[in-house]
């Protein structure tokens, strides 16, 4: 068995992984990053729209400042974050969006002069200021006050994850590709590193230090209909929940997207419908117009979401072989803009669906895009429930998205809690030495092994690893997803109960010999069925609509009784999760109001309890310095 | 529509004792906008797991599932089943080191390339936190990030005839990536820095020319303009230091 040791080990190589990684190489510490794919084909990489940060140097971002970040983001949560971390977050983005620049990034710079615009399929006018002349520019996203996007054309997240690969070479952290963590060693207080199955091999290894932290992204593909990269399965996920004293953090807040193509699920951008694009039904008519009268296509992911699936169960979907879908139509927009400001939704159109969209519609349905629901770490990135174990980046729930996320704050969170998490690892490690309980690595290698083994001679039963791992994707599709009532979460916790059972007696069908991959998703099933269970089981119980939770049957955002965060233990031999509550967050800087968007009644919050808790801001809610 | 595909797929899986390379054959009911992320996972997961394929992104992004399909190198996530006849053969990428059937080690081989070429910005200036960011004029930038495109997916390594012949042949890959830090001025490498990585056979003298790479890019990178501009500058470079040593 091969043992590898380190200071700190990252489990992930994604943007969040790699700048946590840096942080500690950077201090001296040795790092190692693992990552089940080479660390570009993280789905960091996938990003394209950019990430925020308040730096107000292009003409529509003047006036901005860290804020008005912390408002927006405040907001956008739907006053589910900690707002601690929300500030922590703000004010740390554009330092960090400026190292990126000096690392390598190439972003867009703001060029003087008259340019033009569109919103709302009308085109506008303004002007960059020549003292401004190449600072980093920004575009516009949905639910922010200014334009804060910072990007680099149409590839950010590309860019920005090769500039920090390039880092870790610069810096020579291992970072090794192909290994997948599959368990923490742990003594149920402190975590020692995991056990990792190389995707070369086959074989088991043994990866030891000082301080773990888990960056491995969201786990979207336990959805059938996911924009997320095939990678995204939760297996950082699980094996911190496994060890039964981790909570996974809001576990029913998962946010949907409109546009997904039918039948991949590969995102077309918001921008379409921005720029003037329109839903259609099987009758090729237009529909959102019926339920928003005002904003139509232009209402915030949730709300169109919502209409689209509304609008199929009453029957109005297009049937294909891939399920039910509506259509997203630009042919309006013209040649001239398809091919300039959209040119990758023009790509995607080509490449996936032999679609032209100048004559054709295009395919679309809801479908899973984020997870704001993660591993549960407190402001320093502290997983709670093991020392030495910490989390950044979409698999962590550090909680500055609460609800719902606002698009390119994720991207930025990489990199900002990346490098202030990394600084508390490495406070954590300097004078830091432990003992590793070589019994306890033994114990762990074998549990394993004899799973592994299990598995493959078929010892607990037949049952194929797809079929059991569709059932558990349909359930969530059906009781889970864009709107949630008490009796499809009823229905969807006790079919996941059975599905549960199956994962238990799953076999492979091939032999499981080397990088095999029927083996790596029967390893990670059971874990999967319980974190649908937590989903399921926390949005049956929060009997309120907030950000992307939406109860049909309790549509108020209830603060009186659900100003609170859910924490989802799985206890050792248990079959249901258990749920806590805390505090959403210590301090309010923002009380509790209205969004702005989206509609609905909100249930005050006791006066008192806000009052106790409000400190002083120094901005007023409209973000003016007071 | 309704056509029932062949595929015939190379298989070997070097963990397995006595294994030998062969093709094994498969067929599969075309559906409407089927590709072959499509098509491969349905075999896998309704007739053969034991198929080993590379996907990640499954949107043309990320590079991971670069094979050679119907003789020529390309990503198979984007590539349509209805854009290929009724018999799809598919093979892994030659030059990189094969895991197992469809799948090769790519990850290894440009990790290696970017200590070859050392591939981050070189520069003496410390990062100010208090400071506002340099400025750079947005078209460098631009032509930066057009340089930056590359998705490391291999297909130019496997059609390029010198990297096939030698090992040590860099590829037009690298040699991309060395010409995005020849244009960003953060870089404060000069031209005989950069010489000394690529100015030999190994590098930039050993191309033959042909622009298999090119051809095959998924991303249509403009390797040849970068080749030539590379070879243009280190020609020069390789005049100045013969001329410096007389
Ligand atoms: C299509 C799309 C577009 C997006 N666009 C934007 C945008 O424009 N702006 C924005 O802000 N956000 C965007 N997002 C969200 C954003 O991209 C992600 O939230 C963010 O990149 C996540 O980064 P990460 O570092 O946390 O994880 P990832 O980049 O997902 O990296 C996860 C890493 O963990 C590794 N890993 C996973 N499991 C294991 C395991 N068991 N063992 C070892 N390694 C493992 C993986 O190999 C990978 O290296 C988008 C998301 C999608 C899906
Ligand atoms: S042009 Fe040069 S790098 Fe490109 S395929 Fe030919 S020999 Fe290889
Ligand atoms: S240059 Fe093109 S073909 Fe070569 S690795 Fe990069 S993206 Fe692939
Ligand atoms: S899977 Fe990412 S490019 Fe094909």
């Amino acid at each position: 068995m091969q043992t590898y040791y380190t200071d700190l080990l990252v489990i992930g190589a994604g943007l969040a992984g790699e700048r946590v990684a840096c942080e500690a190489a950077q201090n001296g510490f040795k790092a190692t990053c693992l990552s089940i794919v080479p660390a570009r084909r993280s789905h960091s990489s996938a990003a394209q729209g950019g990430m925020q940060a308040a730096l107000g140097n292009c003409a529509k971002g003047e006036g901005d400042n860290t804020d008005v970040h912390f408002l927006d983001t405040v907001k956008g949560s739907d006053w589910g974050c900690d707002q601690e971390v929300a500030r922590l977050f703000a004010d740390a983005a554009p330092i960090e969006m400026r190292r990126l620049a000096h690392w390598g990034v190439p972003w867009n710079r703001v060029v003087p002069g008259k340019s033009f615009f569109f919103k709302g399929g009308e085109k506008f006018e303004k002007f960059e200021k020549k003292e401004n002349e190449g600072l980093i520019t920004a575009r516009s996203f949905g639910g922010t006050a200014k334009w804060r996007t910072c990007y680099t054309s149409d590839g950010t997240g590309h860019a920005v994850m090769c500039t920090m690969d390039n880092r870790c070479a610069e810096l020579g952290i291992d970072v090794f590709d192909k290994k997948e963590a599959i368990s923490l060693i742990h003594d149920g207080e402190t975590c020692m590193g995991a056990v990792v199955r190389c995707l070369r091999t086959g074989k088991l290894e043994v990866h030891l230090a000082k301080a773990t932290a888990i960056c491995t992204g969201g786990f979207g593909r336990i959805y059938k209909a996911t924009t997320n990269a095939v990678i995204c399965d939760g297996g950082g996920h699980i094996i911190a929940h496994e060890t039964g004293i981790v909570p996974i953090g809001n576990p029913e807040s998962i946010q949907f997207h409109p546009t997904g193509i039918v039948p991949t699920d590969i995102l077309v951008t918001e921008g379409c419908r921005g720029d003037g694009g329109t839903l259609l039904d099987c009758n090729e008519e237009r529909f959102m117009n019926i339920y928003e009268p005002d904003k139509a296509e232009l209402a915030s992911r949730d709300v169109v979401s919502r209409w689209m699936t509304h609008h199929m169960r009453e029957g109005k979907g297009v049937k294909s072989p891939y399920g039910e879908h509506l259509w997203l139509d630009i042919r309006h927009l013209g040649d001239k803009h398809i091919s300039t400001k959209l040119r990758e939704v023009d790509e995607i159109c080509h490449h996936f669906l032999g679609v032209d969209p100048r004559t054709e519609l295009i395919p679309v349905r809801p479908t899973q895009h984020y997870t704001m629901a993660g591993i549960r770490t407190n402001k320093d990135g502290a997983v709670y429930g093991l020392k030495g174990l910490y989390s950044a980046g979409e698999a962590a729930c550090w909680d500055m998205h609460g609800f719902n996320r606002l698009g390119g704050n994720s991207l930025a969170e990489t990199v900002v809690a990346g490098g202030i998490i990394g600084n508390k690892i490495v406070e954590f490690l300097s004078g830091y030495e432990t003992k590793i309980d070589t019994k306890i690595v033994a114990s762990e290698v074998k549990r394993q092994e004899e799973r592994i083994h299990d598995i493959t001679h078929g010892r607990n039963g037949k049952l194929n690893v797809y079929d059991v791992r569709n059932e558990m994707q349909e359930a969530l599709m059906r009781g889970c997803f864009v709107f949630r009532n008490k009796e499809g979460l009823e229905e969807c916790v006790s079919t996941l109960q059975g599905t549960m059972e199956k994962s238990r007696k799953v076999a492979l069908v091939s032999n499981g010999a080397g990088p095999n991959h029927e083996l790596a998703a029967a390893l990670k099933l059971e874990g999967q069925v319980r974190l649908a269970m937590c989903i399921a089981q926390a949005a049956l119980m929060r009997t309120e609509s907030r950000g992307s939770h939406n109860r049909e049957d309790f549509p108020e955002r209830n603060d009186a009784e659900w100003l609170n965060r859910t924490l989802a233990y799985w206890r050792e031999g248990a079959d249901m999760p258990e749920l806590q509550y805390e505090d959403t967050t210590p301090v309010f800087e923002l009380p509790p109001g209205d969004r702005g968007y989206g509609g609905g009644t909100i249930i005050p919050a006791d006066e008192k309890y806000v009052k106790d808790r409000v400190i002083d801001s120094p901005v007023t809610e409209i973000g003016k310095k007071k | 529509m309704g056509r029932q595909l062949k595929f015939e797929i190379f298989r070997y899986n070097p963990e397995v004792k006595g294994d030998v390379p062969h093709m094994q054959t498969y067929t599969l009911d075309e559906t409407p906008n089927m590709t072959l992320f499509i098509a491969l996972n349905r075999l896998r997961e309704e007739q053969d797991p034991s198929l080993v394929f590379d996907f990640c992104c499954r949107a043309g992004i990320c590079g991971a599932c670069a094979m050679v399909i119907n003789g020529r190198p390309g990503l198979a996530c984007q590539t349509k089943t209805k854009d290929q006849p009724g018999k799809i053969i598919l093979h892994p990428l030659p030059v990189f080191k094969l895991i197992g059937d469809l799948s090769v080690d790519t990850g290894v081989w440009f990790r290696e390339m970017y200590s070859k070429t050392e591939s981050w910005v070189h520069t003496s200036k410390v990062f100010d936190p208090k400071a506002k960011e340099e400025r750079m004029d947005n078209e460098v930038a631009e032509q930066v990030y057009e340089l930056e495109r590359c998705i490391e997916c291999g297909c130019c390594v496997s059609a390029c005839g010198t990297a096939r012949l030698r090992d040590d042949f860099m590829g037009a890959a690298a040699l991309n990536r060395i010409a995005r830090f020849v244009v960003d001025p953060r870089d404060e490498r000069d031209d005989e820095q950069y010489f000394e990585i690529i100015g030999n056979d190994q590098g930039i003298f050993g191309c033959m020319g042909l622009l298999a790479c090119e051809d095959v890019c998924p991303k249509g990178l403009p390797l040849q303009n970068q080749l030539g501009f590379l070879r243009r500058k280190m020609g020069i470079t390789a005049m100045k230091q013969i001329f410096r040593k007389k």
